[in-house]
């Protein structure tokens, strides 16, 4: 109970990334959209919509603005596209691309 | 107009294979079945939705008559009740020629209402009481004896009827095949069926008129098929030289495969199964190098069921969510499971999406609705980017699924027949609350 | 690779390009076909796994296409191979790997049909070795095949190790063996190759001598093209031959000799044999395809890869027979040099 108790007033972790789509800066994608990370030799290949997506978060377009855009030129429901753009964050959490 | 959608997402380049679609082809949409539209079947029927094609039915019943009968001159198919039972199904086969093939009591009962005449019903199984043993001999079935205790029940209800049962004995014998059954029949190796049949002779109360022998489910060597069928005829001919009682039928069983993939099996079973051609032409190569004189040939029945239905009967599913493992796989819940599916227990079943994708597949799990760790549908498979509301259609599932189904958390849903003609016709409608509750009884003190 | 030549030319697609320390054939058989006498040849690889080192040997390869695994079936593989088909005007397919013979035999017809022509055994010659079956091979065709048996389960294990004797060999369904001395040992392998390949395993009866190869060429007809025999001087730990030396034998070659006139073999085989101390030749395994150090037979003189390119395109193979004694091959191991670049073509795109 009081284990509980201390959970429920733990403050909110500092540095959750989970909102900001801000690839690491030595990441580099390609038109075709692939994604090399130079740190872990990784590479990675992204769907049409995911590379047009990190190349509008490279030229500093906010995260409204792109969904805005998507909305407007593709057949998907807002809150489609929320949940698909939170999965998406997660992915390049899970492979340790985001700053 | 807006662009088609597919929701954004990166993979990490192994080393490895690429999915098994090759590089440049996604998964074929199955976006019709025998030529209604998927999105309409859903609008009109619900989700998930099984299935049915008259016309693959009648296909598959065609093709094995013409398998066996272009080989042999007597042939005759007597439908596997348990495979599917539902009437709609039963009464297609039996429409075509078929007898029956049942298991119990319930499925005597329902192949009579079916209409199939007593004397065309088979009696299988291990556990069939006394009462059931009365009614087939009211009816006329032929029982095919079990195990000794069944024998001498039979000889105790044949004492009190005015013509004698007619009877067939369950042999198991070493065909070969791997694992032997041997839990059904008197076994042939160590004389036990020889005693047997002996000692149904030798009672003057009961008529030998088959032999019946079953050797698995599954078989893939035809080869196995035609070392039962040479035993069972060389038996046979054995019965009418001691025991003077000529052998009206050689049952040779079912277990035929479908073409439906096995798990951990290495090849799809499309490129491996061997045709129903290959497993006709080992059994009745065998009947008649046996040793019949002409014109003395036994009646040849076979107890088809997988092989009959498997191919006609199709799932219609829906996403219900996609979500993201706690190790970075896929995960897709689907709106039926294991409850509905019970052959995903032993089958790699091939899914389709119903409506086109690009080429782009991930890997993913695939979940049933329930909230019971069992319920997997499959492991790993790559599909396309399927989201919550897509529709996918799990093929070949006709065999067993409509009768092992499970009113396990949900209720089942319903169940459509395609007819020859692209008419769609309910054939068993989704259950309801009511229909679930109204043999319950809940007792007084309970009740307010 | 002559830029001008008088020579016709062709192109050639061959799978098995895994050079690793557990070899598939491809590139050796590209190595030897790369000093056919007789064409031109564009060589395309055909890869299963974005690794495999022969995708990135640009010298021998000239380019490189991914392939659907072969438990993906057949439907699959002719789609891709269709594919391929409209790029690069394959002319013959040369497959290295005992797994996938099963479907590029089956779609024999269906590539025919694309244009491309190969080699190989049927079916029922690749069935009739299977290591299931060899004993019945072996008693039919009247060849010397260690006893062996399936084994479903372990409990099977005493009663065969009675009928067989101590030590056992223990085979997995695909690939893999263990030998084993006890029933404890036995145990400990029948659950390691089952978990791994599956029921069932095959238990042989060990049999103790000199290990010894053969590769050679059947044409279909009974007619033995080319037999070359090598022993293995060292192996590495999983058992591959790491070096070997050409043998003069002529036991050896009619032995080579009898199995493709018993079976009419068609297309590449390797026998593995060993001579017991009472000098009898016992076929342990018997490969429906080229082994991996096929290379040395072209180096020895009898160019089996070319010869089967030549069958391949229905031109005439003179019986090779004279070959180099004494000729020997030392394998090593190199490191390529490619880029990031390269390697996400080929594990995104699938070509390179």
């Amino acid at each position: 109970m009081t284990t509980f108790y201390r959970l429920n007033l733990l403050p909110p972790h500092p540095s959750l990334p989970f909102f900001r789509m801000k690839l690491k800066p030595n990441i580099a994608t390609s038109d075709a959209g692939f994604i090399f990370n130079p740190a872990t030799g990784d590479s990675f290949a992204a769907n049409p919509l995911a590379a047009d997506i990190l190349a509008r978060t490279k030229t500093g377009q906010d995260a409204a603005a792109i969904k805005a855009d998507i909305l407007e030129r593709y057949d998907v429901a807002p809150g489609q596209l929320e949940k698909d753009w939170d999965d998406l964050l997660a992915q390049l959490r899970d492979f340790n691309l985001l700053d | 107009m807006k662009l088609p959608y597919e929701r954004p997402t990166i993979r990490k380049l192994t080393a490895g294979a690429l999915n098994k679609f090759g590089p440049r082809a996604g998964a074929t949409p199955t976006t019709a079945l025998d030529g209604v539209r998927v999105e309409e079947l859903v609008a009109r029927f619900g989700s998930p939705l099984f299935v049915l094609s008259e016309r693959q039915l009648r296909r598959s019943y065609q093709a094995a008559v013409r398998a066996f009968g272009t080989r042999y001159p007597q042939v005759q198919l007597a439908w596997s009740y348990k495979t599917n039972y539902l009437n709609a199904v039963c009464r297609t086969f039996h429409q075509e020629g078929a007898w029956a093939e049942v298991v119990s009591g319930m499925e005597l009962e329902k192949a009579l209402l079916n209409g199939v005449p007593g004397p065309h019903i088979l009696f299988n199984g291990p556990g069939k009481r006394r009462a059931d043993l009365e009614r087939a001999c009211a009816v006329a079935a032929v029982i095919h004896l079990d195990n000794a205790d069944e024998l001498h029940l039979l000889l105790d209800v044949a004492a009190s009827r005015p013509a004698p049962p007619r009877v067939a004995l369950r042999v198991n014998l070493d065909a070969g095949s791997y694992p032997q059954w041997d839990r059904f029949g008197f076994n042939l190796e160590n004389g036990e069926a020889w005693q047997a049949l002996s000692r149904v002779v030798a009672s003057g109360r009961l008529e030998l008129v088959g032999l019946h022998c079953h050797i698995g489910t599954y078989v893939l060597q035809p080869s196995a098929y035609a070392t039962a069928a040479a035993q069972l005829a060389a038996l046979a001919l054995r019965c009418q030289r001691k025991l003077k009682t000529t052998v009206q039928y050689l049952d040779l069983g079912g277990g035929f495969p479908s073409t439906n993939t096995l798990k951990g099996a290495y090849l799809p079973a499309t490129d491996t199964v061997p045709s129903l051609d290959e497993y006709a032409e080992a059994i009745t190569g065998a009947l008649l190098a046996a040793g019949f004189r002409t014109g003395e040939l036994p009646l040849l029945v076979l107890e088809a069921g997988r092989a009959l239905v498997d191919d006609a009967g199709s799932l219609i599913g829906t996403v219900l969510a996609t979500k993201r493992l706690a190790d970075g796989r896929r995960a897709t819940i689907l709106d039926f499971g294991v409850n509905l599916l019970f052959t995903s227990f032993w089958y790699d079943h091939h899914i389709s999406p119903a409506r086109q994708f690009s080429d782009q597949t991930e890997p993913t799990v695939l979940y049933g609705p329930l909230c019971m760790n069992i319920d997997m549908l499959r492991e790993s498979i790559a599909l396309p980017l399927l989201s919550a509301g897509d529709q996918v259609v799990v093929h070949k599932v006709g065999a067993y699924n409509m009768s092992q189904w499970q009113q396990f958390i949900n209720l089942r849903p319903n169940v459509v027949l395609i007819d020859q003609t692209s008419q769609v016709h309910l054939v068993r409608a989704a259950e309801t609350l009511e229909y679930l509750q109204q043999l319950e009884q809940v007792p007084v003190h309970l009740q307010s | 690779m002559p830029t001008t030549s008088a020579l016709p030319r062709l192109t050639v697609a061959v799978t098995g390009l895994n050079a690793t320390d557990s070899p598939g054939p491809g590139v050796a058989v590209i190595r030897a076909l790369r000093e056919s006498p007789d064409f031109d040849l564009r060589i395309i690889g055909l890869s299963y796994e974005a690794l495999e080192p022969g995708i990135y040997l640009r010298e021998l390869v000239d380019k490189t296409f991914q392939l659907p695994y072969p438990s993906a079936g057949t439907a699959a593989l002719l789609e891709r191979l269709a594919h391929i088909r409209q790029q690069e005007d394959v002319a013959v397919l040369i497959p290295n790997f005992d797994a996938e013979l099963y479907n590029f035999i089956k779609l024999g017809p269906q590539l025919r049909a694309l244009g491309i022509h190969t080699f190989l055994p049927t079916l029922a010659q690749l069935e009739a070795r299977d290591k299931l079956n060899l004993a019945a091979f072996g008693a039919a065709h009247g060849l010397s095949v260690p006893t062996s048996r399936p084994l479903h389960s372990a409990a099977e294990l005493l009663a065969t190790a009675e009928t067989l004797g101590w030590p056992l060999v223990l085979k997995g369904r695909y690939y893999d063996a263990a030998v084993v001395h006890s029933l404890a040992q036995a145990e400990q392998a029948f659950a390691r190759l089952a978990g791994q390949w599956g029921v069932p395993l095959i238990a042989q009866q060990f049999v103790a001598g000199q290990e010894i190869n053969i590769a050679g060429l059947g044409d279909g007809h009974g007619r033995t093209l080319s037999a070359v025999p090598m022993r293995k001087l060292t192996i590495t730990d999983r058992g591959k031959a790491w070096a070997g030396i050409t043998l003069a034998d002529e036991a050896l070659l009619a032995l080579a000799r009898r199995f493709a006139e018993a079976t009419s073999w068609r297309g590449g085989f390797e026998l593995e044999l060993m001579r017991t101390t009472s000098d009898e030749l016992v076929i342990l395994e018997i490969n429906p395809r080229f082994p991996a150090w096929i290379y040395l037979t072209a180096a020895a003189g009898q160019n089996q890869p070319a010869a089967l390119l030549r069958l391949a395109m229905s031109l005439p193979v003179m019986e090779m027979e004279d070959y180099a004694v004494g000729k020997m091959f030392v394998r090593y191991a190199w490191d390529l040099i490619t880029d990031h670049t390269e390697f996400q073509q080929v594990a995104a795109l699938g070509e390179l």
